[in-house]
């Protein structure tokens, strides 16, 4: 635990100045090869960027920074969020980064911005995030790399001939980007199906959780939740993943996709995991000062945040499970419990990792000896957790899924306005590849 | 066939036309060298390409005539004086005029029209391609002096028939004075200016009301708009994007509404107008709210609400099923009553407020096909007239205005030969465009046009149908 300064209050220990978010904007989610299918990061990033831009009023506005990234990111997007933003309607003198933590990037790069603003480097900052399955790079194989670039130094025809007769077919293969761990070669999918059946979580609970997600997603957009959060793009109006119309029976009929050679049930399917998705967000945070200066709105603040990671490659435990001590350790900085929480956002990178996540929390054992805990961390009151739907419905474009949350968390929380005379609060959670999570603390406005 | 109704018009040509990319194809092919030859033989139409307001030019080139002897002609002309008008107040044959303005303001018989009248008609031939004729007179109301009411009214055939001689892009309009305006009242002025200048380049035969005195010239006239905060519903595409961007021009700040479905274009619009965009359902219940809550926090205010946003779902009568009718006018319609009511209730929309809806001259004239497009547009017509008394107490004004034939996406849509002929269906013989709609509706959201309240614009090229 990290030692807290006695004069400073529990949820802000560090004294320094809020940072808010004003507001945000994403394009709506599409199934990879879907109706973005043509769309490079670099168009996806630069509509989100443009519609956030629209409804707040920043043309040519300089803004202190912006912060975006890509998992699946192409070589020649080695400054992809700087020149989404000289695509855009900003001024072209706002400075921009890329960061890349896996599917916490987006999250990451709220948090980072943040704490800039808290510390008064800036006052402004855009965060967001982008990716595309379906405009995925594609690589030679190493072996014709390898060549290639010998290729490049040969100084005469000889050598390049020579060089040139070491091509084998096999290296013409291309390489193409997988979800595959490099340190155990297994799918996500693949461990999340250890996690899942380590935690005996059954198949109908998983269908239960992807069921609400698309309840509740639906619902939130025809009452309207997201016109202030979403910019339509290339035809599409709603997330195309979303299956207003999806029952248990229709979830139940799914074959099983992962965990299918484990030996027990196999209980993963298509259903209750998220799909490979298209799309961009991205969230507009600054100082109060900055927001009131523009007549902006401010819907929360950003509270705090905590990275953890976990041994999966030894199997200590789940390569998704590092969220599980993220969270208890940001709680107990805050001195805050799980109940504390009006919202809780556990991003559903699959219906096992949410169900997986909460079992470890209501676990006495794995409390005491995992999180050195007196006893269980504590329980989700399921009618709070991802109450407009979370990724299973609206799919996962890896790094643009932190921008989601925080946005329409944020909206969330200023609608709730106070409860019990302080401010609403939320909690999200991302897991990440290479067995890592990322948790922030929202707080309403 | 139109040829005919203006062979008495002699207006010349000043030369080739610019190219125009944005006129219609056989606009362009009748403008210039054999087009324009075989055109003139055959008897064929020959629109004009239009002279269109640009920022920085002068307001009408050549000099301007003022026919009338009153004292409300002679202030006028001395008023004109201030926009550094070649103002005449006598014919010289053979001098290219830019415009014709005949002041009638103190006509008390139709016997004392026909001198203004044809000395008028003596200077049309010496009037430039794409020249203005505007006549100012009174209204002819019912408690008049039969005899005046008669001259008054007489001003209304002279202005409709002489609209339908003139050639070459130019048009006539008419202002008529209320009791309370003069000739050189703000109102006045501001129409005045409007019909003068390109802003009114597709308006012909119409005329405007100024009904009172009331009104502010603006400090700038490239900028009537600076400080007024926008609202512009149906802004994604077409006459609601133009609208956007005249407004924008005229120095407004905008606030581009429309359906989150049309949030991409809507966002373009609203970059590109350096606004913002706020997209809606305008027939939700808190439209109107949501409208003004955006235009409190952003701005502290909203003087200018543009109610543009519409459908339509043609069938005839016979086949007219409950979806289209009702969806029709909970659209074009009864949002805006709504939206209307929690505006002026509105604090924010009391200094001075402008609303302004676009009808359709389907809503004039009907339409085959159209029972509920051309039924919410009529009602569009009466709720402004309705409507003008509560915008009086904050010094505001509701009008609409009336688009004809206006070259867009919707009216792309229509099959070619019904197209071409209804794009020249009107005395300009061409399609309007959605910037001269936007026109219209940037001068009555101007602060000179207070004066103008409860009143129907038509943008159409003095279209055949209806008034």
């Amino acid at each position: 635990m990290t030692d807290t300064d006695a004069n400073s209050s529990p949820a802000n220990p560090v004294q320094v100045r809020r940072a808010v978010i004003i507001g945000g904007n994403r394009i709506p989610f599409a199934r990879a090869g879907g109706a973005y299918a043509k769309s490079s990061n670099q168009d996806m990033l630069t509509a989100a960027l443009d519609g956030l831009i629209a409804r707040f009023g920043l043309q040519d506005e300089r803004i202190g920074e912006v912060a975006a990234g890509a998992v699946l990111k192409h070589s020649r997007d080695f400054n992809l969020t700087r020149e989404a933003v000289l695509g855009s309607a900003l001024s072209p003198e706002t400075p921009a980064y890329d960061l890349q933590q896996a599917c916490a990037t987006g999250l990451e790069t709220v948090l980072g911005l943040a704490n800039k603003i808290k510390l008064g480097q800036i006052e402004s900052g855009i965060a967001g995030g982008v990716d595309s399955a379906s405009d995925a790079p594609i690589a030679v194989s190493e072996g014709l790399r390898g060549i290639l670039l010998d290729l490049s130094r040969a100084r005469t025809l000889t050598q390049r001939l020579s060089i040139l007769s070491r091509i084998r077919p096999k290296d013409l293969a291309p390489d193409a980007p997988s979800t595959a761990e490099p340190r155990t070669g297994l799918s996500m999918g693949e461990h999340q199906a250890l996690t899942t059946a380590a935690w005996k979580i059954n198949r109908q609970s998983q269908d239960e959780l992807a069921l609400a997600s698309h309840k509740n997603l639906a619902a939130a957009y025809d009452r309207g939740f997201f016109d202030d959060l979403l910019t339509p793009y290339r035809g599409l109006t709603r997330d195309s993943n979303l299956r207003a119309d999806s029952s248990l029976a229709k979830l139940a009929k799914l074959k099983p996709a992962f965990g299918v050679s484990l030996g027990g049930e196999a209980t993963m399917t298509a259903g209750n995991s998220t799909p490979l998705t298209d799309g961009a967000s991205t969230v507009l945070l600054a100082s109060e000062e900055w927001a009131r200066a523009h007549d902006l709105p401010m819907l929360a603040s950003v509270v705090d945040g905590e990275a953890a990671a976990v041994d999966f490659v030894h199997g200590a435990d789940g390569l998704l499970m590092a969220p599980v001590f993220a969270v208890p350790r940001l709680l107990a900085r805050n001195a805050l419990s799980l109940a504390d929480f009006d919202f809780i956002e556990i991003h559903e990178a699959f219906a096992g990792t949410v169900l997986s996540t909460l079992a470890a929390w209501e676990d006495v054992e794995f409390g005491r000896s995992r999180l050195g805990l007196e006893g269980a961390f504590g329980s989700v009151d399921r009618s709070r957790l991802n109450v407009n739907g979370s990724s299973l419905a609206a799919g996962h474009p890896f790094a643009a899924t932190g921008g989601r949350l925080v946005a329409s968390l944020a909206k969330l929380l200023h609608h709730k306005g106070t409860v019990d005379g302080r401010p609403a609060r939320g909690l999200i959670s991302v897991c990440a590849a290479g067995g890592q999570g990322v948790a922030a603390i929202l707080e309403s406005r | 066939m139109a040829k005919n109704m203006r062979s008495a018009a002699g207006t010349h040509s000043t030369g080739p036309s610019r190219p125009d990319r944005q006129s219609d194809k056989y606009t362009r092919f009748v403008s210039a060298g054999l087009g324009r030859d075989l055109a003139s033989r055959l008897g064929l139409p020959q629109p004009a390409i239009l002279r269109r307001y640009e920022s920085g030019a002068p307001l009408i080139t050549g000099p301007v005539l003022v026919e009338g002897s009153s004292a409300g002609a002679d202030a006028l002309a001395t008023r004109l004086l201030d926009w550094d008008l070649d103002v005449r107040r006598h014919a010289a044959p053979k001098t290219r005029l830019g415009a014709i303005i005949l002041v009638l303001d103190e006509l008390a018989d139709p016997s004392e029209l026909s001198g203004p009248v044809r000395s008028v008609g003596a200077s049309l031939r010496d009037l430039a391609a794409n020249g203005r004729v505007v006549t100012i007179s009174r209204s002819a109301s019912a408690d008049l002096d039969p005899a005046a009411a008669a001259g008054r009214k007489a001003v209304d055939g002279i202005l409709r028939s002489m609209a339908k001689e003139l050639r070459h892009g130019a048009t006539a309009n008419g202002i008529i004075l209320g009791a309370g305006a003069h000739t050189t009242a703000a109102g006045v002025m501001g129409a005045l200016r409007f019909f003068l200048s390109g802003r009114s380049a597709f308006v012909d035969g119409q005329f405007l009301t100024v009904a009172t005195g009331s009104g502010e010239l603006p400090q700038a006239w490239d900028r009537p708009l600076a400080g007024r905060v926008a609202a512009v519903t149906g802004a994604a595409r077409g006459i609601g994007a133009a609208i956007a961007r005249t407004l924008h021009r005229d120095g407004a700040d905008v606030i581009a509404v429309d359906v989150p479905a049309a949030g991409e274009p809507l966002a373009a619009v609203a970059n590109d107008v350096r606004g913002t965009a706020l997209q809606l359902d305008i027939t939700a219940d808190d439209a109107g709210e949501r409208i003004l809550a955006h235009a409190r926090q952003r701005h502290g205010r909203l003087d200018i609400v543009v109610h543009n946003a519409g459908i339509t779902r043609d069938k005839l009568l016979a086949n007219m099923d409950a979806a289209r009718w009702d969806s029709v006018i909970a659209v074009n319609i009864s949002a805006q009553l709504r939206m209307n009511r929690d505006f002026l209730a509105s604090e924010l929309f009391h200094d001075h407020p402008r609303i302004i809806s676009v009808a359709s001259t389907s809503g004039i004239a009907g339409n085959r096909g159209q029972t509920n497009y051309a039924a919410s547009k009529a009602a569009v017509i009466g709720m402004v007239a309705a409507t003008a008394r509560l915008m009086e107490p904050f010094g505001g004004s509701i009008n609409a205005v009336a688009p004809g034939f206006i070259e867009t996406g919707m009216t792309q849509k229509i099959p070619f030969a019904t197209r071409e002929v209804a794009r020249r269906l009107n005395s300009l013989q061409q399609g309007g465009r959605p910037e001269d709609v936007a026109e219209a509706v940037a001068f009555l959201a101007a602060g000179s046009s207070a004066g103008i309240n409860g009143t129907v614009l038509r943008v159409c090229g003095q279209n055949m149908v209806g008034q």
